[in-house]
């Protein structure tokens, strides 16, 4: 009788663990299958768009075969480098402030509920707020306003980075255990430079996902632009007039009435998603250089 | 050379919480006193309080005076300076994890802007050494992190760390606590060797290990000190009954 009870309990128990084992594999293939999905597509209807010209050519007027997106890619590598300078720094350093120096104070709660608000203004709207910024205002002497610019482009993508690498900054640092600081401490370091080589630097490759996450983000966003860098034909590299996006240009080559510009779309999707795998692997390369065997 | 350390009507609160309560003691120079005395009874309170690191919690307050040598460490110095002079080792052996074993020795040194690498490489040898941890680790200075040593090996760095700095005081917070018997018995013998270089205070949960290392022995109780005396004394005649209570295990 007993025994019987027994086998019937860990046969129970086995069916409970080979189901909840299932559930959790089924959960991941959902999760992994939107973005195999995405990416196949991608592949199977943006291939064939690729070519040589596609990464050397300008666009071509309509009706015209061939041409490419180069200006487009060489744009979008400028507006997110801007991005970064505008967005890596600042996030960080209000991470920093959060976690380190400004704890339990006023100021940080509004910094931080400001960040969490900020990361849900929806990216639109942060493009007309740049625009009303910058590009709306008649002020001939300051440089970059008053008119459509790769600048204002890049500091609307710089906005939206700030929160998400303000709040992955802050905590990762909450995550570095206190025993670490109070080393740095008894040893007689002061503050400030426990907290930049010490603490920061432990948390680094957090902050480092955090600020690739940003990026990833961002570097697909086309709404924030419409308002700021415009898009462009022809190739330009100054921070100073309009300037081509990939988002934007397949947002208007998607919605055009042309086949031909149509296929360029989903070469321009598939570009742009490569392009962002491949710049976050490169960071995450250089950046693990370096890093100690045995390190946690 | 190690220093004394005289400590007169010395008061820490946490917030509300009197934790300690007029202390007065005299720690002799190159000896090891030890203290003991049941959890929260302010024991490592006193020692933080010996590098100002006691203040680095928002709602600590500290009164009194403490003398390091010739130093009032509360009237005429900056925490930073004090804490260089004033070595601290840790309960849990805590390495800086993205560091190698060098850079973790080097550290006190390197972030306080010293970088001549010929005199650095002297000093890591020489504090490995000290802490008996060179022949150890000596091959993989630069290659291995501090955080892949055993958790041991990682107190003695620790103590390398600490020792790295040149201080006149090493503090030890329960330093054994967490290691092994056999990793503990090197951190006593550690302890033995470096009273001639260094004035050493050590926290401690374990009465035989204060029996071992120290000269001197204080026991704590409720955030005041009830007995300092001998060593010997202490554990064979101490004067007063609670301490006589504590150490043959009536409670704490």
């Amino acid at each position: 009788m007993k025994k019987g009870q027994s086998s019937l309990r860990s046969r129970m128990r086995q069916w409970t663990d080979h189901t909840v084992t299932a559930l959790a594999v089924l959960a991941t293939i959902l999760v992994i299958a939107p973005l195999a999905a995405v990416f196949a597509y991608l592949l199977f209807r943006g291939v064939s768009a690729l070519n040589l010209d596609f990464f050397t050519q300008i666009p071509k007027p309509p009706g015209e075969p061939g041409g490419g997106m180069a200006n487009a890619i060489l744009g979008s590598a400028i507006l997110l480098l801007l991005a970064s300078i505008v967005g890596v720094p600042i996030g960080i350093g209000a991470g920093i402030y959060l976690a380190e120096f400004g704890r339990g104070t006023k100021l940080a709660n509004g910094v931080r509920f400001t960040a969490d608000v900020l990361n849900g203004v929806p990216s639109i709207v942060m493009g007309v707020a740049v625009y009303a910024l910058i590009v709306f205002p008649k002020v001939s002497f300051l440089p970059f306003v008053g008119h459509f610019s790769a600048f204002s482009g890049g500091v609307a993508l710089g906005f939206m980075m700030i929160p998400t690498v303000c709040r992955t900054t802050e905590e990762m640092l909450l995550m570095v255990p206190h025993a670490v600081r109070e080393a740095a401490l008894g040893l007689g370091v002061p503050n400030w430079r426990s907290t930049l080589s010490i603490t920061v630097k432990t948390a680094s490759p957090g902050i480092i996902t955090g600020c690739m996450l940003a990026f990833a983000r961002v570097a697909g966003e086309t709404a924030p632009l419409i308002f700021t860098a415009f898009g462009n034909q022809f190739w330009s590299t100054s921070l100073d007039r309009p300037i081509a996006a990939l988002p934007l240009q397949i947002y208007v080559y998607a919605l055009s009435p042309y086949d031909d510009w149509r296929r360029l779309a989903w070469g321009g999707a598939l570009v742009l998603i490569v392009l962002i795998v491949l710049a976050v692997s490169l960071v995450r390369f250089v950046t693990s250089r370096g890093v100690l065997k045995g390190t946690s | 050379m190690g220093v004394g350390i005289e400590v007169s009507s010395l008061n820490a609160w946490y917030g509300n919480n009197h934790t300690l309560q007029d202390i007065n003691l005299n720690i002799p120079a190159n000896h090891a006193t030890a203290l003991i005395g049941p959890s929260g009874c302010g024991k490592s309170t006193f020692v933080r309080c010996l590098n100002r690191m006691h203040e680095t919690n928002p709602i600590a307050r500290v009164t009194g005076t403490v003398r390091i040598g010739d130093l009032d460490i509360y009237a005429d110095a900056k925490p930073v300076q004090i804490r260089r002079r004033v070595g601290m080792v840790f309960q849990r052996p805590n390495p800086f994890p993205t560091m190698s074993i060098y850079d973790n020795v080097a550290s006190g040194l390197k972030l306080n802007g010293y970088s001549n690498r010929r005199v650095l490489d002297e000093i890591v040898e020489r504090s490995l050494n000290d802490s008996a941890l060179w022949d150890e680790v000596k091959d993989d200075l630069r290659k291995k992190s501090g955080a892949s040593l055993s958790g041991g090996q990682q107190q003695r760095l620790c103590i390398a760390r600490a020792l790295a700095v040149d201080p006149e005081v090493l503090l030890m917070d329960e330093p054994a606590s967490a290691l092994d018997p056999v990793s503990t018995s090197k951190i006593e013998d550690l302890i033995f060797q470096l009273k001639a270089q260094y004035t050493i205070v050590i926290v401690t949960h374990n009465m035989q290990q204060a029996a071992r290392v120290a000269e001197k022995t204080g026991f704590f109780l409720n955030g005041r000190m009830v007995e300092f005396d001998s060593t010997h004394k202490i554990f064979t005649n101490p004067s007063d009954k609670r301490t006589e209570d504590y150490i043959t295990g009536r409670f704490g």
